[in-house]
């Protein structure tokens, strides 16, 4: 534990003092207040090898790349959103373009339950901020593999729904088992569209799972499947609410686990995401992975009330766990045999959706139609009606596209009748094209 | 009237002021090992018998603080650091003498585990028996919470310790350059004590009984007395008085650039509506980052005498300093040999500058005028461009919120100031190399007058200046004054309008106290926020906070004279 090699750390750091939900609100001013705190009194900043970079402010053609924004990107996208997708998108920059070795986007408001449409705010995000950073890097430094390993103790249901299709982005979620929390889904079967099975991996973790059960996850399940998959990128979601003082969940991860995890994991990218306990944990938890990203020793960061044996995980847990870390290994060394089974003689395989908006109270209906494509993720229609009023039709090429899937997108969104839907989309993740009438 | 002084590290100059206008100018050399010696000398032509009863304030810069700690002059200092959880105790281990302690203190100021008085005890048992008699206390998070350094202070001050405490040196978060900031304030606290008794002799024999001030690294004055618990707030006095004597001169509300040329190096600053920029945080003395407030300057390897060269058939001026320039019997061609040769300067052999010159000639295929004209443009070219660098970092700086992402306004330099030796030759060409090569619209070099005192001149207008930190907590009914250490109760119905007041009362208070020049000082609020503290979704109190400051400024207006 502790002294790695040093490493070129970029920190974009955005707390937006001036923005909440609401006053009491968990996502609230001073979410980063006592983490501006100890980077500053740590002297972080001081460090010859991290460097701090003030976010860009993305512009709503970034927002258009990832998602279908109904009626536009205008109408769901504030600043305050454009700033911390902003940020993702710095710490991207910041790391491809080799200035730094890795980056952590260490801004809010967060994004992973934001999925392909958006009707409006949902587990307190709008904007899924890694899929706008990840919609960035390949418009602007071509088609890359792309982990997503999200250790927000939800489930990362925007980041899942946005890259379902897509069999070049492997998005890993540990969560707190969706019985018993927000958003209640996120179960071992939900593996990937047809065309990706394997792509969307998740896991589950049993309440009270501690520092052991998420480094047993990533020796056993993550760092495995990532040499499989050779990403290009991994990126983390790193949401803090794993924390044994988190208000919103129930777990026992504490400052060492999230550092000793990050430096396992090793992300090029780091982004915040949830993380309530502002106070407690999030002050130490930055901190750590901060000074672990930087290849810094971190073995004196903890909670003043840390008590290791407190936070023991039960042995039932751990052999929950483990089964679980079995059940999934065995579904990806099968990934490959799935498809014909799954798919049989269909050209499309349809899935329906119901999707609540909890912060914006909005009920949405959702027909996703994927095309049975062997060459690339496949062309995807979307029909979707909201309880905000809003019924639109959208098409999405995949940013790696075949030829078939282009002429039958294509076709699709001139086909499509007007006078059906309010709104009808076009989004071209391989050329950078968005159309809307 | 007003006497300003600079001890400079070659030369002490002095100015009388009277009505902003300079009436008397001396300069003499600098005798290091006697200062009074310095001081009385360059005093003798500009304040005689009849002037001293005349005399208002007396301020003084000096080089003293600074050479001490680069040339490492400097006495033992004990560290007592109480670190809690955090950076591991390894990475802030780069002091002698330093004991680590358990006892910690959170970022709401709230005691997570009590000191450990056996330990401090044992601690200064040590330092004593190694006759270290100069002790640093230093918390983390103590600008929250003094109470560990003030408990410590009570183990260790006895009457032959003398003991400075962290979170007296600043009200911002950084426990490293707490550290550092304090380690450097006892490192050369026995030489500064020597200083001031120099002072203090100076001003009984000329039978001088009004405050002397000194000038701190902010631009800012602080009196005599009171500098001996500060004495590291003196180093890099000397850069200050050369920016503060420009924005005195320059008189000027502009953004502007300020370039000090000279022998070996440029130093530039910048001004914002005619204000010096300060460090964010404080400055940076031989690689230590500390707390000191500072003016925000960067000094480049670029003067009249830096050395020129050819590499990969490229000019190449400095970084180094090879002695003099050739035409006074250097071994490299430089800058001044190139304004000589353009006719621009006059001093020393021109021959030997054409010499010097000639085999870049050669290797250029140019003439010898030709060649001088590159070198002289080259390092104009180097000392603009290293401006606007340093201009658009400062530009770059992180925001933290998003009206002030959105709203930061950006420094657009109207006018570069240029003092220093060779400011007359270059200017001209500095400010035509901003228009055509740089881009920069609207921008005019400017001489200020008295330039070759412009550092005696910025000592003696400087203002008194100050800072205040105040952190109210309504939870736990506490308002801190950081830099005081002192904490009282408020009532939970505290806001962030009385918050602001307090820290007015005190500034006001502060700075009115140790300056009776000032009628009624300018404070600004530089930082007022406020936080909801919430327990379990609801409301249970505010954390509030607020940083004002008396900026670096002239005390009186400066005409020409």
């Amino acid at each position: 534990m502790g002294v790695e090699r040093l490493k070129k750390t970029g920190l974009i750091f955005f707390p937006a003092f001036d923005w909440a939900i609401s006053p009491t609100h968990p996502e609230r001013e001073e979410r980063l207040l006592y983490t501006q705190d100890q980077i500053f009194e740590e002297g972080l900043l001081d460090f010859d090898n991290i460097y701090e970079y003030k976010p860009e402010i993305a512009v709503l053609d970034d927002v258009n790349r990832a998602h279908i924004c109904v009626p536009d990107a205008q109408s769901v996208v504030t600043e305050s959103h454009l700033i911390s997708a902003g940020g993702a998108i710095t710490a991207a920059r910041k790391v491809l373009s080799g200035e730094v070795d890795n980056a952590f986007a260490l801004v809010r408001p967060p994004g992973h339950h934001a999925m392909l449409v958006v009707h409006g705010a949902r587990g307190f995000c709008n904007v899924n901020i890694e899929a706008v950073m990840i919609e960035y890097i390949r418009s602007h430094y071509g088609h890359k593999r792309i982990a997503v390993v999200d250790t927000d103790c939800h489930h990362g249901d925007g980041t899942q729904d946005i890259y379902w299709n897509d069999p070049d982005t492997l998005c890993i979620s540990l969560h707190q088992d969706g019985r018993t929390l927000y958003p209640g889904t996120g179960f071992i079967n939900d593996f990937g569209g047809p065309n990706a099975l394997g792509a969307t991996i998740n896991l589950p973790l049993p309440p009270e799972t501690a520092d052991e059960g998420y480094l047993t996850a990533i020796e056993r399940l993550v760092l495995p499947l990532l040499d499989e998959f050779k990403p290009d990128i991994v990126i983390n979601s790193a949401g803090q609410d794993n924390h044994y003082s988190d208000p919103l969940t129930n777990m026992r991860v504490s400052a060492q686990g999230y550092a000793t995890l990050n430096a396992r994991l090793s992300p090029d990218i780091a982004v915040l995401e949830g993380g309530y306990s502002i106070e407690r944990a999030l002050p130490y938890t930055n901190c750590g992975i901060i000074l672990a990203m930087a290849g810094l020793d971190y073995s004196n960061v903890r909670e003043p009330d840390y008590n290791p044996d407190k936070l023991r995980q039960d042995v039932s847990v751990t052999r929950v766990i483990g089964e679980e870390i079995d059940q999934v290994l065995r579904l990806w060394d099968n990934r490959r045999n799935m498809k014909k089974q799954l798919v049989g003689d269909s050209r499309y395989i349809n899935r329906n959706k119901n999707i609540y908006y909890d912060t914006d109270g909005i009920r949405e209906r959702q027909i996703e139609t994927v095309r049975i494509c062997n060459d690339c993720g496949g062309f995807v229609r979307i029909e979707s009606t909201a309880s905000s009023g809003n019924s639109i039709f959208a098409v999405i090429l995949p940013s790696r596209c075949c030829p078939e899937c282009r002429a039958e997108g294509e076709e699709s969104y001139a086909g499509a009748n007007r006078g059906k839907y309010d709104h009808i989309y076009f989004q071209d993740r391989e050329r950078g094209v968005f159309l809307s009438r | 009237m007003i006497l300003g002084i600079d001890v400079g590290g070659t030369h002490t100059d002095a100015v009388l002021i009277d009505d902003g206008k300079v009436i008397k100018k001396a300069k003499v050399t600098t005798n290091h090992d006697h200062l009074l010696t310095s001081l009385l000398a360059a005093t003798k032509e500009t304040v005689d018998k009849a002037i001293i009863p005349l005399l208002e304030r007396i301020v003084l810069s000096t080089t003293l603080s600074t050479n001490a700690i680069v040339q490492n002059k400097i006495g033992r200092v004990g560290l007592l650091l109480t670190s809690g959880p955090g950076l591991s105790p390894a990475s802030l281990n780069a002091y002698p003498d330093t004991r680590f302690l358990a006892g910690s203190i959170n970022h709401r100021g709230k005691e997570m585990e009590r000191l450990n008085r056996e330990d401090a005890k044992q601690a200064a048992a040590d330092f004593a028996s190694e006759g270290i008699r100069n002790i640093g206390i230093v918390g983390k998070y103590s600008t929250r919470n003094p109470q560990h350094e003030f408990e410590l202070q009570k183990i260790v001050g006895d009457r032959e310790n003398h003991v400075t405490l962290g979170h007296r040196m600043s009200g911002h978060l950084n426990f490293p350059r707490r550290i550092a900031t304090t380690y450097l304030n006892e490192a050369i606290c026995s030489l500064y004590l020597k200083f001031a008794d120099s002072v203090a002799d100076f001003t009984l024999k000329k039978g001088i009984n009004i405050p002397v001030y000194i000038l701190k690294a902010d631009g800012g004055a602080i009196e005599l007395s009171r500098s001996v618990e500060f004495p590291v707030q003196t180093i890099l006095s000397g850069p200050a008085a050369s920016v503060m004597g420009t924005m005195a001169t320059a008189n000027s509300k502009a953004d502007a650039i300020a370039l000090d040329i000279g022998g070996t190096t440029t130093d530039i600053a910048i001004f914002a509506e005619g204000i010096p920029l300060l460090e964010p945080l404080g400055v940076t003395i031989e690689g230590r980052k500390t707390l000191i407030r500072g003016l925000r300057t960067r000094s480049i390897g670029i003067g009249g005498d830096s050395a020129v060269r050819l590499q990969m058939g490229k000019i190449v001026i400095g970084p180094n300093r090879e002695g003099p320039a050739a035409a006074l019997g250097g071994e490299f061609p430089t800058p001044t040999d190139a304004m000589i040769v353009l006719g621009l300067a006059t001093t020393g052999d021109r021959q030997k500058a054409v010499s010097s010159l000639a085999p870049i000639a050669e290797f250029l295929h140019c003439d010898i005028p030709e060649t001088a004209q590159m070198i002289f443009t080259e390092t104009c070219r180097r000392i603009a461009s290293a401006a606007l660098q340093f201009l658009n970092e400062i530009s770059n700086k992180p925001a933290y919120t998003i009206h002030a992402l959105l709203t930061d306004r950006k420094i657009e330099p109207r006018l570069i100031h240029v003092v220093g030796g060779p400011a007359k030759q270059m200017a001209p060409e500095i400010e035509r190399l901003f228009i055509t090569e740089f881009d920069v619209a609207n921008c005019r070099a400017h001489i200020p007058p008295n330039y070759e005192v412009a550092n005696a001149l910025g000592a003696a207008l400087a203002r008194t200046t100050a800072e205040i930190t105040a952190l109210a907590d309504t939870e736990q009914k506490i308002l801190t004054i950081a830099e005081d250490g002192s904490q009282t109760e408020i009532p939970v119905n505290f806001t962030l309008a009385d918050t602001i007041q307090a820290c007015r009362n005190k500034l006001r208070e502060k700075i009115l106290e140790i300056d009776n020049f000032l009628q009624e000082p300018e404070i600004e609020i530089v930082e007022s926020q406020e936080f909801n503290i919430v327990d379990e979704f609801c409301t249970t109190g505010k954390n509030i906070r607020v940083k004002a400051q008396v900026k670096p400024g002239s005390i009186v207006e400066c005409k020409e004279s």
